[in-house]
């Protein structure tokens, strides 16, 4: 069973939910910071490093003297990684997404694929935890097919919690592609509310089941059960506002063992979601895009 | 010969746009009658990525001997010299007063690019 956690906005808790979720798992459990653009889950994690390697991303190359100027690579590529000006394409590898398209519409094979490396994954291994999590690296400016590598190194039996990234683009598609249910968290500001809805709009498209948890829970004076009740989605649990649980966080500390109050919190989160993936053996999607 | 400038209007005396990447149009003359269409940027300005080499693109398909401009970045750079076009940049004022310069050999066609790409 793998459950993803989302938010739309940044800094929401998607982090705090994730880790104290995995520590608190019923079953041994892969952790997936898939937020590569500032991983950070390791701050909450006691493992040591046991591997970590670089992961590259396929991008084209030119094969001398075989090309017939057909163009066809320019014309599938969405990304201009690929321009056509009559003559040999013209390759821009930093903006290319590693999809392939290129060298597969390719009618005399003259665009090999090489990988070109975006960054590394580190594997912490703990007791009843591993952490496995990407980094991109900088200058890299797409970050699917490294939040697909780190997926593909999780152990399909294990029960996995993915820590996904902000925002509502590819990032979070690839984050939540093969995913049983999405938590997406929530709070009750206007800028919260705002990205909730876009991170919603995203999520249903993508055809993920998905609930919301409310974090900083009586702040501000928006009604987000309201809310998300007009758009057909269930609040899960809500994580009070305290001052306790920043002061954990801060400290790099697990919120569930400075603070215990949150421990039924946390187990109705966990009761909740096994019960809505057939406790945890639903079948899961098959990523679309292409393997890197 | 045919021309594209740079620019942030529809008359020959608006002030040209030094980006060419994200410039919102184009003014494409005819040096010798002096006569010149608008044409709409507008593929390259939405593109998230990518937008000097689609304002290339254009640019080739319009069949522009030269693009006169502000600044080039390196991969619009690298994609008008493979459409065999000129880039020159450094351009500035109005339109028509970049054009003057330009036939003037006041300014002069670029060996490189001369800034980064997003540089604005």
């Amino acid at each position: 069973m793998r459950l993803a956690i989302a938010s739309g906005k940044g800094g929401t808790g998607k982090t705090l939910l994730a880790v104290n979720l995995a520590w608190s798992a019923p079953r041994p459990v892969d952790l997936l910071d898939c937020d590569v653009e500032e991983p950070n889950c390791h701050l909450f994690f006691k493992g040591q490093v046991v591997r970590r390697e670089p992961v590259t991303k396929p991008v084209p190359t030119l094969v001398p003297g075989r090309c017939t100027a057909c163009g066809l690579c320019a014309r599938i590529c969405q990304f201009k990684a690929v321009a056509f000006f009559g003559k040999e394409p013209l390759l821009f590898a930093d903006l290319c997404h590693g999809c392939g398209g290129c060298s597969w519409v390719c009618p005399v094979n003259a665009l090999m694929e090489r990988g070109e490396e975006i960054g590394e994954v580190e594997v912490r291994e703990a007791p009843r935890q591993r952490l496995i999590q990407g980094r991109l690296r900088v200058g890299q400016a797409q970050s699917p097919p490294l939040i697909r590598a780190v997926k593909r190194r999780a152990d399909p039996d294990r029960l996995a919690v993915v820590d996904g990234p902000p925002g509502a683009d590819c990032s979070l598609g690839a984050a939540i592609a093969d995913c049983d249910l999405v938590l997406l968290v929530a709070e009750p500001t206007n800028f919260g509310m705002y990205d909730l809805e876009l991170a919603l709009s995203t999520v249903h498209r993508l055809g993920v089941p998905c609930a919301v948890i409310v974090n900083r829970a009586g702040r501000g004076r928006l009604d987000v059960r309201a809310a998300c009740a007009r758009h057909g989605v269930e609040v899960l649990a809500e994580i009070p506002e305290s001052e306790e649980i920043a002061r954990a966080v801060a400290r790099g500390r697990i919120a569930l063992e400075s603070v215990p109050s949150l421990q039924p919190i946390f187990a109705k989160i966990w009761s909740d979601v096994l019960s809505r993936t057939r406790d945890g053996r639903s079948e899961r999607r098959v990523l679309h895009h292409a393997d890197v | 010969m045919k021309v594209l400038l740079s620019t942030t209007g529809r008359e020959l005396d608006s002030p040209l746009d030094p980006r060419f990447g994200r410039a919102e149009l184009f003014a494409v003359v005819e040096t010798e009658s002096r006569r010149f269409e608008i044409v709409e940027n507008a593929a390259a300005r939405a593109a998230l990525q990518g937008a000097g080499i689609q304002a290339a693109e254009l640019a080739a398909r319009l069949g522009v001997a030269a693009v006169i401009t502000g600044h080039c970045g390196p991969k619009a750079f690298a994609a008008l010299q493979a459409a065999g076009i000129q880039v020159v940049v450094g351009a500035r004022g109005t339109v028509a007063q970049a054009l003057e310069d330009f036939l003037a050999g006041r300014l002069r066609p670029a060996t490189g690019a001369d800034v980064q790409g997003h540089w604005a």
